[in-house]
This record gives structure tokens, C-alpha cells and sequence, in this order.
């Protein structure tokens, strides 16, 4: 065992929720565990809202007819349904919250290395969050997330330049969260946490930062520029002077590729753990499943082209970038069968987090493979923005991440408020959500296939039915996401105490009481044994 | 306190390779528009003010020595050494400030600001200059906010030395702020020979 001394604790005891009272100690914390609760409230709300837009944009489809809103009314839904969910729920999602939370607890630590920095990212965040919800409530912006020029930069009448200016300082944020994770891993780990012990939610934290620090500069700049061009009517990438459109797709590409992998690397971080837990086993093939979160996050910046096969780029780019594509495959697969291979023989429980993270592995499975559909060139050309890219990154996103995120809220929520959530409720909303994912996503799938395009608030009749299935799943799936909300408020107040490790689990997080005290632990861990020793001090196997 | 200070040296490193990603994505805009319009990007050589800009250079490489010579005093503990050396990097800071503001005046002046006013005596090159004097604002304007924050730090600096924070056994901040400030230099070290050299001599 890990040891950290267990005192004999008193429900009353002081922990990190109930050292200080008032509004004052949540908005001037630098505790990571209070910072992460703030970025979970900020989180949610963005989620709700990119969910309302979601709803409506499918209330739409529900008909061929274009008569709920009007072309440009959904043409601002849907930009804002994804500038929401990706930059200010996705991309901070796990990072901010579980990531926030669990990383110096996991390595032992009392706090990130800059906590101040921590509470400035998520001040920064508020900021960005506070000019995007003003944005849309001044009327929106309707360019679609990708911001792409001309359109955006010239014939646009909506607000581009506010929302280019949420997205950019939303960056930053995300570059502080990253920088203080690698200086974190880095320099705070306890005596005996070597890196190949580290739990491989880390590692994923790590190749997560990676790119958070490498990519999301690009992005900014390119933003910047943008702006520029907006306000100035003059720029580089204006065709009217010889500028190039398409070097603003290079340029936004070489960070939103990326970006996928910060919206999907954690929630497999998540899933290692979750895993290895209700399996009682050590992951199989550990270094490969932690060098394959580095492997992804440097290949993930070679593959930008793929999104820009139809637009004129050189054959030969194309080619390359598609090889290299179905190379990001490797590393993925790699998890999948680390997975497996960890369940394989297990003593596997189907607690609500378990449930999570089945749905992850198969879901993120199905979106994975359409991504190999997509990255082929050939057929690519027929599916380039159809339903089918709208499904295939909904299963990685939706199926991956905010799966991959509600296992891991479940997992750790008796860590973090010290409360059990009702178990029966998990279960069955893991299940609803599950089945509305789906049927909300499946058919879209053929939709694509069958030619629907995507971003048309109108479409041709015999594109109906994939798009009621479809609908009718997201009011399903809406359900699933409303009762996590519900019970696990509730559970805040009536839910069972939580004990210091409900699951059984190994991890320096769970050797302290639950909620943790501020510093996190009442006396300085240390880790003298392997990750995950999930085999027992009665047999003393320890695999690789 | 020493994990404190190798904590802070890797963040500012980590800072400091996002900031070259964030200059990295503007290097390569011109990279690509270089290639795309050579002559063009020659032709603006012509009214580059290279006196101005090696001035400007020789600023800079001055500063950074007076930046290291800070960090050096601080090690030292030699307190009035660390103020002057701050304060002359401060100087010299507002000096390049002060030529690059003369500088954009004089593109001001000659209508060499992209947008409806732009004016190019070089009839064929007319539309595609002026992505090159789009990119030479951005990354100018972005290398002197940079400057601004630097000097701002720098101040930061001073306040505190007059205070009496940093010794030999504490002297992290004037550290990483000298980090940064060599960071941006070095910047300017690759923008200088881009934007006001390369193809000047073939206007002779
Ligand atoms: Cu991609």
C-alpha cells in the first residue's frame, strides 16, 4: 500500500468545502479543488446552453421545411451551438474540472504549481464566456465555429468580430490550465511517483497540455488576424488583394485537429481509471497505453489536411495527410485493446461508472472507425460535409468525451462532495443516455451517406426519417443529461456520506478522507508500490 | 523555495514555446506569402528604413546584456547594480519603442498602412504589397506589445528591488522576467532580417 497515515476522522472534520464559508472564499480561492468546483458550475451552465441551441437546431430538422426558423436564424443555432460546446464546454471540460481536481491529489501534491495562475484561468474563462454569451444575446454570429473566410471576414453582417474575440481570450485561458499541468507533473510529484508510475489520467493530462501549449497559440493568432481583417477591410487573407483564404484553413486546422485530441485524450484518461477500478486489474499494457496519449497528441499535429481535401490543396499533400490520418488510428486502437484486454478475465462490476465507460469504449470505437472512412480520400470526397462528419465527430465528442466525463464525474463524485449519488438513478440514466445517443446519432450516419448536407436548415423530403429518428433520440438524450443533473444535486444534500474510497479503488486520491482536507492530505504521501497494484499484497503479482 | 524557482524557470520555458507557436503561426503566413509573391515582398524592401531597423537591432542586443547583467547583479547581490542595470534595460526598451512608433509614422506619412489609403508606386505590385505590410504591422505591432508588457514587468521589477525582495538566496522573478525580455528580443532578431534585408541589396 501507498501510505498515508489514516487518522481516525469524525463526519464533521474540516475539509476543503467547509474551511471557509461566503462568497468571497469560492471567488479568491487558489485551492484546485474549489477552482475546479466554480469551473464545473461555469461548465454546466455552457452545456445547458449549447443544449438548448442543440434542441432547437433539431426541432428544425424535424421537417424537410425550412419553417421553424429562418435560414439565417439556424445558421446562427448552429455556430452557436458549437462555438459553445467546443470552446467553453468540451476544451475545458475534463481538464478543468476531474483534470483541476484530481491531478495534484493524484501525484500527491497539496496544489497545482501556480495556483494563483489557476484561479486567473478560470477568471479569464468567465471573461470570454461572459463576451460569447453577449454576443449571442446582441443577435449571434453566423459564420459556423470554423470561422472560415471570406464569408466571415467580409460578408458576414453578423457579430464575428465579438464572438473571434470570445474564442481568442477563451485561449488563453486553456494555455494557462495546460502550462500549469506540465509544470505540475513536472515538478510536484511526491517522493516515489516516478512517471512510469503515474495514473494514466495524468499521462492523458500531460499529452492533453501538450497541445493545449503548442496548439491553441495558432489558433489565437490566426483569430487575431481575422479580426484585424474584419475591422480593417484589409488583410492577409483577402482575395481581393491575393490573399488566401485557404491558408486561414491551414492555420485554424493545425489547432482544431488537435483540439479534437484535448476534447477526447482526457476522457480516455478517465476511462484507464474507471477500467482498471471496476475491473480489479491492472491496465494492461500500461507504458503503451501512456505513450499512445503522447503518441496521438504528435500526430495529431501532422493531420490538419484532412479536413481540406475538397478545397484545392496538392494531391500529394492530400495524400500524405490521409496516410497520416489513418496513422492516429494506431494509437487509438491501442487504448481500445488496452481496454479490453484490461476487462479480459477481470472481476468486472457494473456500477454507473462502468456503465460510462462500456458506452465510451463502444461509442468512441464506432466514431474512431467512421474517422478512417473520412480520412480515406476517395471516399471522403462524397461524404465532406455531410451528416456523416456530423455523426462521426458527435460519436467522438458526445459518445467520447461527455461520456467519458459523466463516468468520471460519477466516479469521483464521492471524492469530491464527500456524498454518494443514488445508484439506481445513475444506472438508468447512464442507459437513457446510452440509447438517445444513438438514436440521435445513428441515423445521421445514413443521412450522410445517403447525401443529406449538413447546415441547411431545409433538406429534401426523402431525408425525413433519418431526421425524425434523429430528433426524437435528442429529446431521449436530453432526458439522460437533465436526471445526472438532478439526482446529483440532490445528492449534495441527501445523498449518503461518501467514505474515503467507495470503490475500492487504488490511487493516492482515494487514500484521503472524502471530501479531502484543503491540503489535500494529512500528511505528506509517499508511493513506494507500482500503479494500479489492483493484484493484492496476498499474491504480490505485479504486471508489467 | 529551490522547487519554487524550478517551477517558475518551467513555466516561463513552456510560456515562452507557446509564444513561439503564437509568432509561429505569423512566420508562417509570411513564409507562405513569400514564396507566393517574391517579387512583390522584394519590392517592399525599398521602403523598409534599415538604418532605422539595425538601430533598432543594436537597442536590443544592448538591452539583453543589460537584462543578463541584472540577473547577474541579483545573483550577486549587488542591489544598486540590479537597479541601474533594470533601469538602463528599461531605456533601452522605450528607445527601440520610440523608433518603431517614428518608423510607423513614416508609413503613415508615405500611405503604406494597409487598407483604402494604401498607395504603392509599384504599379504590378499594388494589391499583393499590401499583405506584406499587413503581415509587417502584425508582427511589428505584436513584437511591441510585447515590449510594452515587457516594460511594464521591468517596472514591476524596479518596484520591488526599491523594496528590497530580491537577494542572492531569492531572485526568481528578475529570472524569468529576463527570460521573457531575452525571449523578445530574440524575436525581433528574426523579424529584423525578414521584413527589412532579404532582396534590399537588389535595390542598390
Ligand atoms: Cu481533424
Amino acid at each position: 500500500m501507498s501510505t498515508a497515515i489514516e487518522t481516525p476522522r469524525s463526519t464533521e472534520t474540516l475539509n476543503y468545502l467547509n474551511t471557509k464559508y461566503g462568497w468571497k472564499s469560492w471567488l479568491f480561492t487558489t485551492d484546485h479543488k474549489r477552482i475546479a468546483i466554480l469551473y464545473l458550475i461555469s461548465i454546466s451552465f455552457f452545456f445547458l446552453l449549447g443544449g438548448i441551441f442543440a434542441m432547437l437546431v433539431r426541432l428544425e430538422l424535424a421537417t424537410p421545411a425550412g419553417d421553424l426558423f429562418n435560414s439565417d436564424t439556424y445558421n446562427k443555432l448552429f455556430t452557436m451551438h458549437g462555438i459553445v460546446m467546443i470552446f467553453f464546454f468540451l476544451i475545458p471540460s475534463i481538464p478543468a474540472t476531474l483534470g483541476n481536481f484530481l491531478i495534484p491529489m493524484m501525484i500527491g501534491a497539496k496544489d497545482l504549481a501556480f495556483p494563483r495562475i489557476n484561479l486567473l484561468s478560470w477568471y479569464i474563462y468567465i471573461v470570454a464566456g461572459l463576451i460569447a454569451v453577449g454576443t449571442m444575446a446582441y443577435g449571434g454570429v453566423d459564420t459556423g465555429w470554423t470561422f472560415y473566410p471570406p464569408f466571415s471576414s467580409t460578408y458576414s453582417r453578423t457579430y464575428v468580430v465579438a464572438a473571434a474575440i470570445a474564442v481568442f481570450v477563451s485561449g488563453f485561458s486553456s494555455i494557462l490550465t495546460g502550462l500549469n499541468f506540465i509544470v505540475t507533473i513536472h515538478k510536484m510529484r511526491a517522493p516515489g511517483m516516478t512517471f512510469d508510475r503515474l495514473p494514466l489520467f495524468v499521462w492523458a493530462h500531460y499529452a492533453t497540455s501538450l497541445i493545449q501549449l503548442l496548439g491553441t497559440p495558432v489558433v489565437a493568432i490566426t483569430i487575431a488576424l481575422l479580426g484585424l481583417e474584419r475591422i480593417f477591410h484589409v488583410g492577409i487573407f483577402d482575395p481581393a488583394i491575393g490573399g488566401d483564404p485557404i491558408l486561414f484553413q491551414h492555420l485554424f486546422w493545425f489547432y482544431s485537429h488537435p483540439a479534437v485530441y484535448i476534447m477526447i485524450l482526457p476522457g480516455m484518461g478517465v476511462i484507464n481509471e474507471i477500467v482498471a477500478c471496476f475491473s480489479r486489474k491492472r491496465p494492461f499494457g500500461y507504458p503503451f497505453i501512456a505513450g499512445s496519449s503522447i503518441g496521438i497528441a504528435v500526430l495529431g499535429f501532422l493531420v490538419w489536411g484532412h479536413h481540406m481535401f475538397v478545397t484545392g490543396q496538392s494531391m500529394y499533400a492530400s495524400l500524405v495527410f490521409s496516410l497520416l490520418s489513418m496513422a492516429v488510428a494506431v494509437p487509438s486502437a491501442i487504448k481500445v485493446f488496452n481496454w479490453t484486454a484490461t476487462m479480459y478475465k477481470g472481476s468486472i462490476r457494473f456500477e454507473t461508472p462502468m456503465l460510462y465507460a462500456f458506452g465510451f469504449i463502444g461509442l468512441f470505437t464506432i466514431g474512431g472507425l467512421t474517422g478512417l472512412f473520412l480520412a480515406t480520400l476517395a471516399t471522403n470526397v462524397h461524404l465532406t460535409d455531410t451528416y456523416f462528419v456530423v455523426a462521426h465527430f458527435h460519436y467522438v465528442m458526445v459518445g467520447g468525451m461527455v461520456l467519458g466525463y459523466l463516468g468520471g464525474l460519477h466516479f469521483w463524485w464521492p471524492k469530491i462532495t464527500g456524498r454518494m449519488y443514488p445508484e439506481f438513478w445513475g444506472k438508468l440514466s447512464a442507459l437513457i443516455v446510452f440509447v438517445g445517443f444513438n438514436f440521435t446519432f445513428f441515423p445521421q450516419f445514413l443521412a450522410g451517406y445517403a447525401g443529406m448536407p449538413r447546415r441547411y436548415h431545409a433538406y429534401a423530403p426523402e431525408y425525413q426519417v433519418f431526421n425524425v429518428m434523429s430528433t426524437a433520440g435528442a429529446s431521449v438524450l436530453g432526458i439522460g443529461f437533465t436526471l445526472p443533473l438532478i439526482y446529483l444535486i440532490w445528492s449534495l444534500f441527501y445523498g449518503p456520506k461518501a467514505p474515503a474510497n467507495p470503490w475500492g479503488a487504488k490511487g493516492l486520491e482515494w487514500e484521503t478522507s472524502s471530501p479531502p482536507p484543503t491540503y489535500n492530505f494529512d500528511t505528506p504521501p509517499v508511493m513506494n508500490e507500482e500503479a494500479y497494484n489492483y493484484s493484492g499484497d496476498d499474491t504480490g503479482v505485479h504486471v508489467g | 523555495m529551490e522547487q519554487q524557482f524550478s517551477s517558475a524557470q518551467l513555466g516561463m520555458w513552456a510560456f515562452l514555446l507557446t509564444e513561439i507557436m503564437f509568432f509561429g503561426g505569423m512566420f508562417g503566413a509570411y513564409t507562405v506569402y513569400r514564396s507566393m509573391y517574391p517579387g512583390a515582398f522584394q519590392s517592399t524592401t525599398h521602403y523598409m528604413n534599415v538604418t532605422l531597423g539595425m538601430a533598432n537591432t543594436l537597442v536590443l542586443i544592448a538591452s539583453s546584456l543589460t537584462m543578463a547583467l541584472a540577473v547577474r547583479s541579483a545573483q550577486v547581490d549587488n542591489q544598486k547594480m540590479l537597479r541601474i542595470m533594470i533601469v538602463l534595460t528599461l531605456f533601452f526598451g522605450f528607445v527601440f519603442l520610440g523608433i518603431k512608433g517614428y518608423e510607423y509614422h513614416e508609413k503613415w506619412v508615405e500611405h503604406l498602412i494597409p487598407g483604402p489609403h494604401f498607395e504603392y508606386n509599384v504599379p504590378n505590385y499594388a494589391h499583393q504589397a499590401q499583405i506584406l505590410f499587413f503581415l509587417y504591422f502584425a508582427m511589428t505591432g505584436t513584437h511591441a506589445l510585447h515590449m510594452v508588457i515587457g516594460a511594464g514587468l521591468l517596472t514591476y521589477l524596479l518596484i520591488k528591488s526599491y523594496k528590497g525582495s530580491f537577494s542572492s538566496h531569492y531572485y526568481t522573478p528578475v529570472e524569468i522576467i529576463g527570460l521573457y525580455w531575452h525571449f523578445v528580443d530574440i524575436v525581433w532578431i528574426f523579424l529584423f532580417p525578414l521584413l527589412y534585408l532579404i532582396g534590399a541589396h537588389l535595390h542598390a
